[in-house]
């Protein structure tokens, strides 16, 4: 279903430069007895990357180390953060109708269709007819045509998953932020999907920022990868590790220079290398 | 069970599944369709009408306390040919589906503006929750004194029923509507009224008919509250005159015309809740 790499309607889109520049954010527990004082929780700090226009960075990190709070500070869902984010040149200062965000959770709206949650994520004035095409076709190359006039409640998880992905697909946005997206998916459906993204991105340039727990997954279809994690003796996570993934994609999975880089990857994760060779580049 | 034993065991795991399979389909069709729910839920009317026939062919108790159900019957067949059973079922009808009307659009205004912002909350929680600490029949007294016998008191007092359980259901819902769903939408370019109508509204539509059926209860209880008190017609009026004259069997008329009537209502807005839901949620 995702062999097609030719989208009718892909090529209209430009991918944004995404800029972080000294970006953290803390948190301050809400739940604190009166009288004590709340002592803010750093997640996230001192963040400086340059994404640049079409580039696909996955972002890796363990569990709570505040990747979806960086995606949603770059959407502009999160504003109470240091440091500037800017995409294109211009700071994100609220929501952004230049990205689109495909969340952890498949975040579907019950009383809609597949369809008519798809067609949520369209750019706005689009055309009617234009807009009901894109959507259709972005359920056929999800696989979701079957589905597309149920209910969020009729559908299984993996495919909610694959719905929201297409929502987020739909605004052919200039950046485009992917927590876990596929997450839910079995191993064949999830290959299916890297591949479809792979698509996407290569007929429509975009720039992806994609959050996953899958050092293969990121190793197979990042240009860099990030690896958030804390510094010894400093609180908050922040980019520990940067690693551009040589070779143009498709990856070879056995290739002895990613497999070095994957036990790297794992180390900077916390899960011990089975192999004693030493890392380089 | 014998007669399978020469099976094959895989053939008789079908025959038991095909089996099992059979019975409850054939459950499910007697509880699923028309007939058999109507069937079902008329056992215990019946019972009781054929009990109260029993205990008064027995003359268990004498007339005045339990008449025969010939005799409410009759009575009922006497106050149609005087003219005076319609024009108080009539009158009786109209002031719950006024009150109601006018009670529940103010809870569900009230209920909307406290549930989405803070600050509505903040200024008219408190207040409200006073009210409504007020047991209904306090309001009786001022509502005579301030509108006198008019429609008026009776009309506001039956408004105030309904307004509450509307209020309260609306602004909780509103205020629980999954954060998450609304987040989506905003991340997708809703915010207003647009995000109001495309996420809130439709996230709260079951709790809202839920809490209608409620103050539709409460109308009626109200309404009984004040016919009771203060008027010259209607179902209440009619179970106070009865009670002063000695008829009980008027009165087990205007309670059975009230549970008919209650039944009635809140039967038709279940209809319609079962569409909501099915629609909606
Ligand atoms: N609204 C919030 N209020 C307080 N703390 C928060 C809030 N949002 C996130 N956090 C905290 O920030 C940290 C990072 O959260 P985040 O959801 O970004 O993690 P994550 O890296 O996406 O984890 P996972 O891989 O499990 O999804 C967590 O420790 C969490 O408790
Ligand atoms: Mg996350």
């Amino acid at each position: 279903m995702a062999s097609s790499t030719t989208m009718p309607y892909a090529v209209t889109n430009t991918a944004f430069e995404v800029r972080f520049d000294g970006v953290g954010r803390s948190f301050t527990a809400t739940n604190t007895r009166r009288g004590e004082s709340a002592e803010p929780r750093i997640v996230l700090r001192d963040i400086n990357i340059t994404v640049k226009p079409g580039e696909l960075v996955a972002i890796l990190g363990t569990s709570g180390c505040g990747k979806s709070t960086l995606l949603r500070i770059t959407a502009g869902l999160d504003t109470g953060f240091t440091g500037n984010v800017t995409i294109d040149g211009t700071p994100v200062e609220g929501i952004d109708s230049r990205s689109a965000f495909a969340f952890q959770e498949p975040r579907l709206f019950p009383w809609r269709s597949v369809t008519q949650n798809v067609a949520l994520g369209l750019p706005h004035g689009i055309d009617k007819a234009e807009g009901e095409a894109r959507v259709a076709e972005l359920l056929e190359l999800v696989g979701l045509s079957a589905s597309a006039h149920h209910r969020p409640r009729e559908i299984s998880g993996g495919m909610a998953q694959r719905a929201s992905l297409a929502r987020a697909l739909a605004r052919n946005p200039g950046v485009l932020l992917l927590d876990e997206p596929f997450g839910a998916l079995d191993a064949l459906t999830r290959l299916k999907m890297q591949d479809l993204l792979l698509d996407i991105h290569a007929a429509a340039p975009t720039t992806v920022l994609l959050v996953t727990h899958d050092v293969d997954e990121a190793l197979q279809l990042a240009d860099r990868v990030i690896l958030l994690g804390r510094m010894p003796g400093e609180p908050g996570a922040t980019i520990s590790e940067l690693v551009t993934v040589p070779g143009g994609r498709p990856r070879d999975r056995g290739s002895a220079e990613l497999a070095e880089l994957r036990a790297h990857l794992l180390e900077g994760l916390g899960v011990d290398r089975h192999t004693t060779s030493t890392f380089s580049i | 069970m014998s007669a399978t034993t020469d099976l094959t065991p895989r053939a008789q795991a079908r025959g038991k599944a095909a089996r099992q399979g059979g019975g409850s389909v054939r459950r499910a069709r007697f509880t699923s369709t028309r007939g058999g729910q109507f069937l079902i839920s008329s056992i215990l009317p019946i019972a009781i009408l054929l009990a109260w026939q029993l205990t008064s062919s027995l003359g268990i108790f004498t007339v005045g306390q339990l008449p025969s159900p010939e005799m409410v019957w009759l009575a009922g067949v006497d106050l149609v040919q005087r003219g005076l059973l319609g024009p108080f079922i009539g009158i009786s009808v109209q002031r719950v589906l006024i009150g109601f009307a006018i009670g529940a659009s103010l809870g569900l205004f009230f209920g909307a503006i406290v549930g989405l912002a803070r600050v509505w909350d903040f200024f008219f929680g408190s207040t409200f929750g006073a009210i409504r600490a007020v047991p209904s029949l306090a309001w009786v007294p001022l509502l005579l004194l301030w509108l006198k016998i008019g429609e008026e008191s009776k009309i506001t007092l039956i408004a105030i029923g309904a307004f509450f359980p509307v209020y309260t259901t609306v602004a909780a819902a509103l205020r629980h509507v999954d954060k998450q769903l609304v987040e989506a939408g905003r991340a997708f370019g809703l915010s207003g009224v647009q995000l109001f109508t495309t996420v809130q509204l439709p996230a709260v539509v079951p709790s809202v008919i839920s809490g209608l059926r409620l103050a539709l209860a409460q109308s009626w209880l109200f309404l009984v509250a004040a016919e009771l008190i203060a008027s010259s017609a209607g179902l209440g009026f009619l179970l106070l005159d009865s009670q002063n004259n000695g008829r009980t069997d008027r009165v087990i008329l205007a309670i059975i015309l009230l549970a008919v009537f209650g039944k009635t209502t809140d039967a038709l807005l279940g209809l319609f809740e079962k569409w909501a839901v099915r629609r909606w949620a």
